[in-house]
């Protein structure tokens, strides 16, 4: 049986309406309501799932942020996994993919997992990268945008979501999966589940304890809305459109 | 080989309305849940026991919380042996709070007196009140001696001074309370709905239970079915707010009598944004309240406007949170309360207040205007009424938090000392706790209730508005409040229930509202956008009908849901094969703030919790 490590994070919830600072240096994030990344949700129904066909031995939830992260993990431990560890960093968003795959990885080698299971992206930086740089630090075989997966013990089966539809891999374990939107449905956490979750062990750690340095490697210049969407007009027949596409200097 | 996953969005037809809520239509009558209500182990709920449960993490519930776990451990007992759980149905504790704010101290003085070093978010203090009548809409008056400090000796005891009080985001100030609560041991449980009361054998309130999980749309299991979690308590503490959904089952528990001595609640609805405005334009502690325009002289109906500044974001905000307030005994069926918010943001006072600021939120809410002639019993075998859910917002103050606060913290100690008196005889299997409705009576909450009973009332006259402003002016504010004098032997009534207020639509014109202008006013879908509302869509509407097929409210009223609703949620539509207009309910854009159940005047809607977790998340209202 595989000991599974899940990686989760703390993100904007999808239904706020963000709201971008005056100066232009981030969004505002005080007073706005956070919850899990919903495909790092997804990640951990796909570990504990691995742990109801009795694949998975045990799973080991992580995640990398402030204080109030502790909730995320709790989430993560009333739906179904055993222990959490937490590294704390007050500044989130000061970091950069690589050095949140570098913590990723090491936690992977201390925890001694075999299958690293993570969102394909969390939707507040789009970045997609942490998966597979991950896998990359690791020397780790890496499957991302998963659509299915059946492991059986040793080696797993997947298929990916690609441009051109689904694409078959096998993989060996140890290897580092991302999973996309429609491999499950994930359950809620009950509330019996989130008061025994509250028993479940989890460990505190620092960046400096993983060997990671997050001094800021990447500064934000700009963070602006999109422009303003200007009404479109609707044309008669082809020939009026033509002629506004000259009027526009298009055609 | 190219295979295309292409999912195709069916087209969301608007259906009509058809409840297919469990509260309505009982599952133990319907064949597709035969298989799952005779089998004991999915149907029998898991349960827990605990000392107290308290429904509801706002100021009441809270406050009552963290009262009795400040005795509890006073007396030695750990977060384990004195059990304290608060279920609340917001995702986060402060996210379906929605007020003014301006807070009086009082109770937090008494509960937390080291409020400000533990980090309170109470940032200003109120430094300028001043109260606008506007004659039109373009002229207002500023009514003389509120606000002007020459006058200070003959306002200071009226109830709308506000010198000593704070303007604050109570979301956030709520949000702060549940960390004390937790850091206290309180067992504190966010995105849980309490949709049943549990009752033991002898008709005492045993607990209460959470939602269900994993029922469609059309009311079916699906394959996630859960049943909710049983909480039993030997003292269970209501705290829902305004017309709280257990609250009004436990009003119409007929052995209970809580409504037999007192006249029904009545009610307003708040419309509220948070905005954000440039600095040169902010008064820092400005509290601001107007009257008059554009509300007609029989409806009770006013604004307020509040500057404050959130030194606890991380760039601190200068913000000004303001409403409009619509009393909901209103009897002209074409008023729509989020519509008249929107035009008098246009009134020129305003208006150039907010020009070239940022909207940032919006939301509503209902709120007691009873007073004291609407406080019911507050007490049941098994449990207490408290805050808003029993109704202790004192009107012409504009106040409820500090009465909620107060009245949570009288329940604690009575239901504390209740359970450590080992020699005190129970007659029934959970606690009763009449002490606390004593205790209540004997406070500073009812006193002040009593001194202002008459104001809201004494607008139901011939000269309607301007009559109860004379009315409030001498006899509570000057004779009263200056000279100390109570001539007041009378007790006015408020008449009756909202609902039952409304005229027929024949009697009255539509009212052609004007169209938002997108930078001062707004459209519904916009607004309720702001919200932050959501829900899971796959679940019955919570917005249940008793009778579906109840065409009054269409051909009486002319379809008032469509207009009090303010987060659209209502919507008439012709039906494209019948011709028929037909209600269709909108049930995700809800934002809870309970207006429908109360107003509509056919007493046919129903609200009930939904799935815990959804409903608005107001960043700090």
């Amino acid at each position: 049986m595989v000991r599974v490590a899940v990686g989760v994070k703390r993100v904007i919830d999808y239904a706020v309406k963000i709201r971008v600072k005056p100066d232009g240096s981030g969004v505002v994030k005080d007073s706005v309501k956070h919850s899990m990344n919903p495909f790092c949700e997804i990640a951990v129904e796909e570990a504990v799932r691995l742990k109801e066909k009795k694949i998975a031995k045990e799973i080991v939830a992580f995640t990398i942020g402030p204080k109030q992260c502790s909730e995320t993990l709790r989430t993560a431990l009333a739906m179904g996994c055993d222990r959490g560890v937490h590294v704390n960093v007050p500044q989130l968003d000061a970091l950069t993919p690589l050095q949140i795959s570098k913590m990723s990885a090491k936690i992977a080698e201390t925890e001694a997992a075999d299958l690293l299971i993570m969102g394909k992206l969390a939707i507040d930086g789009d970045y997609g990268q942490t998966a597979a740089m991950t896998a990359a630090i690791l020397d780790w075989p890496q499957a991302t945008n998963l659509y299915s997966l059946q492991h059986n013990g040793d080696n797993a089966t997947v298929e990916r979501e690609i441009d051109g539809g689904l694409e078959t891999n096998e993989i060996k374990t140890p290897a580092v999966l991302s999973v996309d939107l429609r491999i499950n449905q994930p359950r809620y956490a009950t509330l019996p589940n989130i008061m025994k979750a509250k028993k479940k062990k989890v460990k505190a750690l620092k960046p400096a304890d993983l060997g990671v340095d997050v001094a800021p490697t990447l500064t934000v210049v700009k963070i602006a809305e999109p422009p303003t969407r200007e009404a479109g007009e609707i044309v008669e027949d082809v020939d009026a459109l033509i002629g506004k596409l000259k009027d526009a200097g298009r055609i | 080989m190219l295979r295309r996953v292409v999912t195709r969005l069916p087209r969301l037809a608007k259906r009509a309305a058809s409840t297919t809520h469990y509260f309505q239509k009982p599952r133990e009558n319907d064949p597709r849940w035969a298989e799952i209500v005779s089998d004991e182990d999915v149907w029998t709920r898991y349960e827990d026991e605990v000392d107290v449960a308290i429904v509801g993490g706002g100021p009441a519930g809270l406050s009552a919380a963290i009262r009795l776990r400040q005795l509890a451990n006073e007396a030695g007992l750990d977060a384990e042996e004195f059990r304290v759980c608060v279920i609340e149905k917001a995702a986060n504790i402060g996210d379906h709070i929605l007020s003014g704010a301006c807070l009086q101290t009082t109770a937090l003085d008494e509960l937390i007196p080291d409020w400000k070093e533990r980090g309170a978010p109470l940032h200003t203090p109120v430094k300028e009140d001043e109260f606008h009548i506007m004659l039109n809409d373009q002229k207002s008056i500023r009514a003389p001696f509120l606000g002007n400090s020459t006058w200070d000796w003959m306002t200071k005891n009226w109830p709308m001074n506000n010198h000593g009080n704070y303007i604050v985001r109570l979301g956030n100030v709520v949000a702060w309370l549940g960390e004390i609560a937790e850091e206290l041991g309180v067992e504190v449980y966010p995105g849980f709905a309490a949709t049943e009361i549990l009752y033991n054998d002898d008709g005492s309130v045993a607990g209460v239970a959470t939602h269900d999980s994993g029922i469609a749309k059309d009311g079916s299991p699906t394959d996630s079915f859960e049943r909710g979690m049983g909480f039993r308590a030997k003292c269970t503490i209501f705290s829902e707010g305004c017309h709280g959904s257990l609250g009004k089952q436990l009003y119409q528990n007929p052995e209970f009598k809580l409504r037999e001595n007192c006249e029904p609640q009545t009610y307003a609805t708040g419309i509220k944004e948070l905005w954000k405005i440039p600095a040169e334009k902010h008064r820092d502690g400005l509290v601001l309240h107007t009257v008059g325009w554009p509300m007609d002289k029989k409806t009770y109906a006013g604004s307020f406007v509040y500057h404050l500044t959130d030194w606890g974001a991380e760039e601190a905000e200068t913000l000004v949170a303001l409403g409009y307030v619509v009393s909901l005994d209103y009897e002209n069926p074409y008023i729509s309360p989020p519509s008249e918010f929107q035009r008098w943001k246009h009134h020129p006072l305003i208006a150039e207040m907010l020009e070239g600021g940022e909207r940032l939120s919006y939301g509503a809410r209902a709120l007691n205007e009873g007073g004291f002639q609407a406080i019911p019993k507050l007490t049941f075998p098994g449990g207490v009424l408290t805050g808003c859910d029993a109704g202790l917002l004192n009107v012409p103050k504009v106040k409820g938090t500090h009465n909620a606060m107060k009245s949570g913290m009288l329940a604690a100690e009575s239901i504390f000392s209740a359970l450590q008196d080992e020699t005190r005889e129970w007659k029934h299997e959970s606690l009763d706790v009449p002490e606390y409705e004593t205790a209540l009576k004997n406070s500073w909450i009812y006193k002040e209730l009593k001194d202002v009973r008459n104001v809201r009332p004494s607008f139901h006259n011939p000269l309607g508005f301007y009559g109860g402003l004379a009315y409030t002016g001498f006899f509570v504010c000057m004779l009263k409040g200056t000279f100390g004098i109570d001539l007041e032997k009378w007790t006015l009534s408020h008449g009756g229930a909202d609902h039952e207020k409304m005229k027929p639509a024949k009697d009255f014109q539509k009212i052609e509202y004007p169209k938002p202008d997108g930078k001062l006013s707004f459209d519904l879908l916009s607004s309720v956008a702001l919200s932050g509302t959501n829900h899971n869509g796959d679940q019955p509407a919570h917005l249940t009908l008793k009778d579906d097929d109840l065409r009054r409210n269409l051909e009486l009223f002319d379809g008032p849901e469509a207009r009090f609703c303010p987060a659209g949620v209502y919507e008439y539509v012709t039906d494209e094969e019948s011709g028929k207009k037909e209600l269709v309910i909108n049930a995700q854009n809800c934002v809870h703030c309970k207006t429908c159940d109360i107003k509509c005047p056919s007493q046919n809607i129903d609200w009930q919790c939904p799935e815990g977790g959804g409903g608005p998340a107001y960043g700090g209202m």
